[in-house]
């Protein structure tokens, strides 16, 4: 009984036209296509203890023959957003944005305005390192005491989304074991960033998100 | 007097030589000013995330979607928690509390507010069977605590074949070392 009420529910779901792309692969339309869709955010203790690491990656499910000619766009400035009082408010904000073959690097420094609508904190320069090519030696710079790499990675994402999308169709009851990595041997653009926690304020706990932003 | 003035001349016309073979010059090489790069204009939010698969395991695709990735954080919760209410209500029925003993209001109204709570000293894991939301690691198997957060109920035990997805680590091994991530297939 309680399962069949499940299934009638996903059923329901499925019928009212929700799509489950996750984590977020494949996102919306109004980001498809444009160098904007974020496919993951992780944050998370560096080597050295002493730094925090953020990723953001984007342009998610790409095959290997579509990966080396896949580019990050200069219209599109990655925003990592931090919150040091819990009010769900930017107090700091850490940019990246192309300009010919490199990544720039600007932050972490107060956002000025936050919200939607942000300029390129130029006055906060971190860094810039050239773009990674695809199958070649990661570019990796440190400047300022923080170490930065943007370019195509493997997407660190794993899950059977397409056994999930079976479930939520109610072709399939559950799960399969073992199940299938929907996301193996395909490809992301990563920027990631690893900075100094002193650098990020001193309350103990963080809130963080990512946003890409495009120019008007 | 005369030495300096003879100076002064050949100053002068050194000088004027000088100009009018820049001035020659402008048609073939412009003074080298480098321009500085261009970061100028105005960026507006398109996508937006923080916790994995969140928005859009929640939010239906479409416009709905389009709508919350363009929605800052601190306006999220009052927006779409019922929204996400009625989702977590569709995709399970007889949901009660989860693992964390939370309502689907409690529930929910954690999710709307799509961040990602980080500690700063310590353990960062989405969950490790320890820790719970401080941070997300490259090996957490986030979907299947998701999963088990939607359908497992109060104990984890509830709807057994919905609560893993029995993929449980990535396809290729991450290094402990910048850039963390492994090298692209």
């Amino acid at each position: 009984m309680k399962k069949s009420r499940i299934y009638l529910g996903l059923s329901l779901v499925a019928i009212s036209g929700l799509l489950l792309i996750a984590a977020d692969h494949a996102d919306a339309p109004a980001v498809t296509g444009n160098g904007n869709d974020i496919t993951d955010v992780y944050a998370f203790q560096g080597e050295n203890t002493s730094n925090m690491v953020f990723v953001v990656n984007t342009q998610g499910l790409l095959s290997p023959s579509a990966t080396g000619s896949a580019t990050f766009k200069e219209n599109v400035m990655t925003e990592i957003n931090i919150d040091n009082n819990g009010d769900n408010i930017e107090d700091l904000v850490i940019q990246a944005i192309k300009r010919g073959s490199k990544m720039y690097f600007f932050g972490p420094t107060a956002p000025g305005t936050p919200g939607t609508s942000s300029t390129v904190k130029t006055s906060a320069a971190a860094g810039s390192v050239e773009i990674s090519k695809y199958g070649k030696t990661p570019n990796i710079v440190t400047s300022n005491g923080m170490k930065f790499f943007a370019g195509p990675r493997d997407d660190p994402f794993f899950f059977d989304l397409n056994q999930y999308k079976a479930i939520l169709a109610g072709t399939a009851g559950g799960f399969n074991n073992p199940g299938t990595d929907t996301f193996a041997g395909t490809n992301v653009l990563a920027t990631i960033i690893e900075v100094p926690k002193t650098m990020l304020g001193s309350s103990s706990t963080i809130n963080v998100w990512a946003e890409t932003k495009q120019k008007q | 007097m005369k030495t300096n003035r003879t100076k002064f001349l050949a100053i002068a016309i050194l000088t004027t030589a000088v100009l009018v073979s820049c001035n020659n010059d402008d048609d073939v090489v412009v003074t080298p000013v480098i321009p500085a790069t261009d970061f100028s204009g105005t960026y507006v939010q398109k996508d937006q995330m923080a916790r994995p698969a969140i928005n859009t395991v929640f939010i239906a695709s479409g416009t709905p979607k389009d709508n919350f990735n363009m929605t800052t954080p601190s306006t999220m919760g009052a927006t779409y928690q019922s929204v996400f209410q009625s989702r977590l209500l569709a995709l399970n029925p007889g949901y009660t509390t989860n693992a964390l003993g939370q309502t689907a209001a409690q529930f929910t109204g954690l999710l709307a507010t799509d961040v990602l709570g980080v500690a700063k000293s310590g353990t960062t894991t989405f969950f490790d069977g320890v820790n719970v939301l401080t941070g997300r690691a490259l090996a957490d198997d986030v979907i299947d605590t998701e999963l088990l957060l939607i359908f497992g109920g109060p104990t984890g035990g509830s709807n057994p074949g919905l609560t893993s997805d029995n993929v449980d680590a990535n396809d290729k091994a991450f290094s402990t070392s910048f850039p963390y991530l492994a090298s692209a297939w």
